[in-house]
């Protein structure tokens, strides 16, 4: 798609500031580093975009009875490698709670918040008849209750906030280079090239 | 025939790709442009083309569900 010579012209004048600083406090909020480099349009687009999946991905993997927040958590032992959380983890801030949560459970302390963003006990630990424990001492539901009362929205859930934070690294890397300028149509190169040879014979007659 | 069935009654979870569609083309466009209508125009571009290709490959596999 050819652009204007005046949308080219604006592109070309962003002023990025301290790259480093806009794409550090882009992954913080997303939308942050795009507000302190003065570009406020871009800056609400990424925030309620990013923010809106996150925080509606956060929404479809939480119950009353499971409680908030159970899709992001940071979890790494053996049967529970929390992946996802690479990808949540890029929408900063937000789901930093997960990192305080899982140091808290490592140490064995009470999450906080009661249970938000904190991994769930293991699964599978059964005691004589009486099936599955469903919570552990602190209430908090294990793996297999999650799944079992969020269903399909667990993964939901998961995959909205996942989405998030990736789609946060391209609003980073916004920050700390700018908008990527489209390749022009061929017709346009061609066009270019045309120039340029006009303008070196014309040199050479010179 | 089975499979079309499920099929179909699986269509109501596809609304949820609504919302990422949308968060996902604005801000791939938003890498893109500067200003916001250009930015729009692209989102626009972009969802269309998602869900085209989303469409056909849903009836790829319907039809090869239904041949199986």
């Amino acid at each position: 798609m050819a652009k204007s010579l005046e949308q080219l012209e604006a592109e070309k004048s962003v002023d990025l500031k301290d790259p480093a600083l806009a794409a550090f406090l882009a992954w913080l909020i997303p939308g942050l580093g795009h507000l302190y480099q003065g570009r406020t349009a871009k800056a609400a687009l990424f925030f309620i975009c990013i923010m809106g999946t996150f925080v509606y991905g956060l929404s479809l993997g939480s119950s009353p009875a499971m409680g908030l927040g159970r899709v992001v958590y940071c979890s790494w032992r053996d049967g529970d490698k929390r992946l996802p959380y690479l990808c949540q983890i890029g929408v900063g801030l937000p789901a930093l709670p997960a990192v305080v949560q899982a140091l808290r459970v490592r140490d064995g302390k009470e999450p906080l918040f009661g249970g938000f963003m904190s991994p769930p006990p293991p699964s599978g630990h059964r005691e004589g008849n009486d099936g599955f424990n469903e919570f552990d001492e602190y209430g908090q539901p294990t793996l297999d209750t999650l799944h079992y009362h969020l269903a399909r929205f667990f993964e939901l859930g998961t995959v909205f906030t996942m989405v998030a934070g990736l789609l946060n690294v391209l609003a980073i890397y916004d920050a700390w280079d700018g908008p990527v300028f489209m390749e022009t149509t061929g017709k346009d190169e061609g066009e270019e090239q045309d120039d340029q040879s006009e303008a070196s014979s014309d040199a050479a007659a010179v | 025939m089975d499979n079309l069935l499920l099929g179909v009654a699986g269509i109501n979870d596809m609304w949820y790709t609504l919302p990422l569609i949308v968060a996902v083309s604005l801000v791939y466009s938003a890498t893109r442009h500067e200003q916001v209508s250009p930015i729009l125009v692209h989102a626009l571009r972009i969802g269309v083309w998602i869900v085209g290709f989303m469409a056909v490959i849903f009836a790829v596999l319907t039809l090869v569900s239904t041949l199986v």
